[in-house]
């Protein structure tokens, strides 16, 4: 097998494995985002929260992986719920910035108490079903890789499901296209609010247990993790999250592919730098229309 | 600068000087010295974010740049390092220009991610271009300033020095307020369309007031190169960025003073909780330094749960409710008179 | 083209998608005249407001004021060519005092920069001084001097709209466009404002005006043009206006 060849197959792996993540972190910016019209700058935390809650259960309470998992993304989704309840709802009308400084509060309060926890170091845990490289065309890949593609299909799956499909799902919609609106519906928008939290906490809680095997989970990883995200979002257009799907796995194999052709030191700029593009040329994001967001306040 | 302004700049004034004669340790001197910088950076801010009305979580960055700049022109160069500051003030002014120029045509939580972006990336640039800034090592021997050809050795001079810096800071930025300047600047945050039709070049004055609020954070790097004279990413991280812009939120984003409060309060913290965690071990909690993060979430969360406009303005309209209560007693016997 | 227009719309027209907000308008704003921009709401008046001052671009055809073309001008140029505006949700600065938010609207007739401002204030002291008394004088002009240090976010909406026609003076307009100066002002409110339009017709200023009370406007207008669906659909004297039966089928609907 051509070598050239094998390098890019092993950067596509390795893109489309980091890109699932930044899909996952990016769809849980969109839920927040479209029910309240913020940006949650805790998103990386409730990933960071997941995989180190995983790594507790399963390699401290030896859970099994299934009901870890569980239990894992209910705490996060409960942690959701509580910010929601506690920092969000009680303020009113409140200015951007203050929400802005809100959230970063509450990122810090959960980076502060994550190391009270678990300490500075980074988390080993094991992989879903070993940690035997396959072989792909020359390539290898690791199963974890499978199970985090795998799980990022079957959560688009249950998003496309739910917004379409459920009663929930639909008001969830109403409240984002128009929450006045909603409301003269006899939708309890308050009450879709702390849904979007608590999903939105739910799939970065996802996130971060499918990843923490491959990178072992510390305390300080949310930042780069929710800048990453937030870069996913808005290049498939903020409020779109098939969008963000797409362009979470396209900015995931753009940053393997430069790390691997231009420079691994300079990887994590990679994303960020093609984060500030988009937002300075295109701010709609690749899939949305420029008109439509002269509409939306940024 | 305006009565009660020029009263409360003379008590800074007063405070500096008095300041070294009550802490003699050099330990805490040397803690009120990096208060100063945080405390320069956060007038800069002040100004673009309470002022300006425009947010940035990227200003840690315009401190590392400035920092760097000292540190490798000196070092490698041997460059005087005033000549070095200056340079890093130009190299600031041309980046703030470059990335203020596009990122200041975007509002609220896209502002905020872009300058967030923007200081992570400088921060990745500061680990991995090991040749130019030494890498995770960062670089050491960095010299001391001298003023006049005497260099300031003692860390009373050193304090001295750096918080007749904050007293400029604070003078330019009174100043620039109650000026055409301020008064413009304080309108596109009220409204932009209607700052626009007056007259006003809405663009070119974000971009101007971002320049100059990145001046201060390079001066503020450029000092705490030269005091502790080494530098490493590590204080450079983003997480600096956004201490800095809570220490402003924090203090009361709406006047010099509260970022200045702010800056003080918050920069102190870690000292008060190692005060304090004597006492809390006598409750019964073991306090430990790693607490401070959590610690310090928690204040910032409070503070803008229950008082959105700072500490200060907590402390001045407590202040003006006691005026007011001796002021209406005043009256009533007005009119019973 | 009459001698004496100050403003011309020469076949204006603005496209939102596919929505037609102005279409093909030519319109012409007599110098020294009070002219009522009038029509259904979402007639494509606010839009028209919004093209003139340049807040918006036009899609098609040109805006002439004083015999130079305004397009592809920024809205600050625009008011430094000597168009002053008001907005229909009052945007005064509510943060700043009432003297304050005057003194901000004196911005084209000072220079200071930032260097002076931040560095070198005493140089700039008789500038400001001369900002200082021009605000204050306005503030009497107005009736609102007695609230010159209050900040103006707790003015009631009337003075609230005083203060912004004040402001947009301020920068010494030849044109000032209000844009529903008398909305939701009470009557004795209202007819200070009709007064306060006078007076400014006095003071040699041109007022284009957009207004929904017709009271206010077949008082004090010299020509009064009628807008449906982005077109015009008369125009001329008050008198006129209110027996053209093409605005009255626009307004009560055929």
């Amino acid at each position: 097998m051509d070598s050239a060849f094998v390098d890019v197959l092993q950067f596509l792996i390795m893109g489309i494995q980091r890109g699932s993540i930044y899909a996952m972190v990016a769809m849980g910016f969109n839920m927040i985002y479209n029910a309240t019209g913020i940006i949650n700058f805790a998103q990386g935390e409730f990933v960071v929260l997941g995989g180190l809650m995983m790594v507790t259960l399963t390699m401290g309470f030896h859970l099994s992986i299934v009901f870890a998992f569980i239990l894992s993304v209910l705490f996060v989704m409960v942690a959701g719920i509580l910010m929601e309840r506690l920092t969000i709802n009680p303020v009113k009308q409140p200015s951007v910035l203050r929400l802005i400084i809100i959230t970063i509060a509450v990122s810090i309060i959960i980076k502060g108490a994550a190391m009270c926890f678990w300490g500075k170091g980074s988390h080993y845990m094991r992989h879903f079903s070993g940690s035997t490289s396959l072989d792909f065309y020359g390539a290898t890949i690791l199963p974890q890789t499978l199970w985090v593609v795998g799980i990022l299909c079957c959560v688009v799956a249950a998003y496309i499901v739910f917004f379409n499909y459920t009663m929930t799902g639909k008001c969830m919609r109403a409240c984002a296209i128009n929450r006045d609106a909603a409301r003269l519906a006899g939708i309890n928008d308050r009450k879709m609010v702390m849904l979007s939290f608590a999903l939105s906490a739910g799939i970065g809680a996802i996130a971060g247990i499918i990843i923490t095997p491959i990178i072992q989970m510390d305390y300080a990883r949310g930042a780069m993790l929710g800048l990453k995200g937030f870069g996913a979002a808005v290049l498939g257009g903020l409020g779109n999250s098939m969008g963000a799907v797409v362009a979470g796995v396209l900015l995931g194999v753009l940053e393997a592919l430069g790390a691997g052709y231009i420079s691994s030191h300079y990887m994590d700029a990679i994303a960020l730098i093609i984060l500030l593009f988009v937002l300075f040329i295109r701010p709609s994001g690749i899939f949305g229309s420029a008109e439509a967001m002269r509409l939306k306040e940024f | 600068m305006k009565g009660k302004h020029s009263a409360g700049f003379f008590a800074l004034i007063g405070a500096i000087m008095v300041m070294p004669l009550l802490v003699t340790n050099d330990y805490y001197l040397g803690v009120l010295t990096f208060t100063a910088f945080n405390c320069l950076t956060c007038v800069g801010l002040c100004l673009l974010m309470g002022y300006a009305g425009q947010i940035s979580i990227g200003h840690g960055a315009f401190v590392a740049i400035g920092a760097y700049t000292t540190g490798i022109l000196t070092t490698k160069l041997a460059w005087s390092p005033w000549l070095a500051m200056l340079c890093g003030v130009v190299l600031v002014l041309v980046i703030a220009f470059c990335v203020g120029i596009p990122a200041l045509r975007l509002k609220g939580h896209y502002l905020a991610m872009a300058t967030l972006g923007f200081a992570s990336i400088v921060h990745v640039v500061a680990v991995a271009a090991v040749d130019l800034t030494g890498g995770p090592a960062g670089i050491v021997g960095i010299p001391r300033l001298n003023l006049f050809g005497y260099v300031l050795n003692s860390d009373k001079q050193y304090f001295y020095f750096a918080w007749s810096a904050v007293a400029a800071g604070v003078y330019i930025a009174l100043n620039l307020i109650y000026s055409r300047v301020g008064r413009g600047l304080q309108a596109l945050h009220g409204s932009e369309d209607a700052a626009a039709s007056l007259g006003i070049n809405i663009t070119a004055y974000k971009v101007q007031i971002f320049m100059l609020s990145a001046v201060f954070a390079s001066v503020s790097g450029s000092l705490y190169a030269c005091y502790v004279n080494y530098i490493d990413p590590g204080p450079f991280d983003v997480m600096h960025s956004v201490l800095l812009i809570t220490m402003v939120a924090v203090g009361g984003l709406h006047s010099i003073w509260g970022a200045l409060t702010g800056a003080v309060v918050l920069s102190l913290l870690p000292e008060i909780l190692s005060f304090l965690s004597d006492y809390l071990q006598v409750v019964g909690i073991q306090y430990q330094p790693d607490y401070d993060t959590l610690v310090y979430g928690g204040i910032l969360l409070i503070i803008m749960l229950f008082l959105p406009e700072g500490i200060f303005s907590g402390i001045s309209s407590v202040l003006s409710r006691v005026r007011l209560l001796f002021g209406k007693t005043a009256k009533g016997t007005d009119h019973a008179g | 083209m009459p001698d004496n227009s100050i403003l011309r719309l020469n076949r204006l027209r603005r496209t939102f998608g596919g929505v037609v907000a102005v279409s093909d308008l030519t319109l012409d704003v007599c110098r020294g005249t009070v002219t009522s921009l009038i029509g259904p709401n979402g007639a494509g008046k606010t839009t028209i407001f919004n093209l003139i001052t340049g807040y918006l671009h036009p899609t098609a055809g040109e805006i002439i004021f004083n015999g130079r073309s305004l397009m592809g001008l920024k809205p600050h140029r625009i008011a430094a060519a000597g168009i002053g505006r008001t907005f229909q949700n009052v945007q005064i600065f509510p943060q700043m005092s009432v003297l304050e938010n005057i003194m901000a609207g004196r911005h084209l007739r000072s220079r200071a920069g930032f260097f002076y401002s931040s560095i070198l204030p005493p140089v700039l002291r008789g500038e400001e001084k001369k900002i200082q008394e021009s605000a204050e004088k306005q503030l009497h002009f107005l009736g609102l001097a007695p609230k010159a240090h209050v900040p103006a976010g707790s003015l009631p909406l009337g003075s609230q709209r005083m203060l912004e026609i004040a402001r947009a003076l301020a920068i010494e307009p030849k044109l000032l466009l209000l844009d529903e100066p008398a909305s939701g002002l009470n009557s004795r409110e209202t007819i200070a404002m009709g007064e306060l339009i006078q007076k400014i017709k006095a003071m040699q200023i041109t007022v284009l005006l957009v207004e929904h009370d017709m009271e206010l406007v077949m008082d004090i207008s010299d020509a009064v043009a009628v807008i449906n669906f982005g077109s015009l659909i008369a125009n001329g004297s008050p008198a006129e206006i209110q027996a053209n039966e093409d605005v009255i089928a626009a307004y009560l609907g055929e």
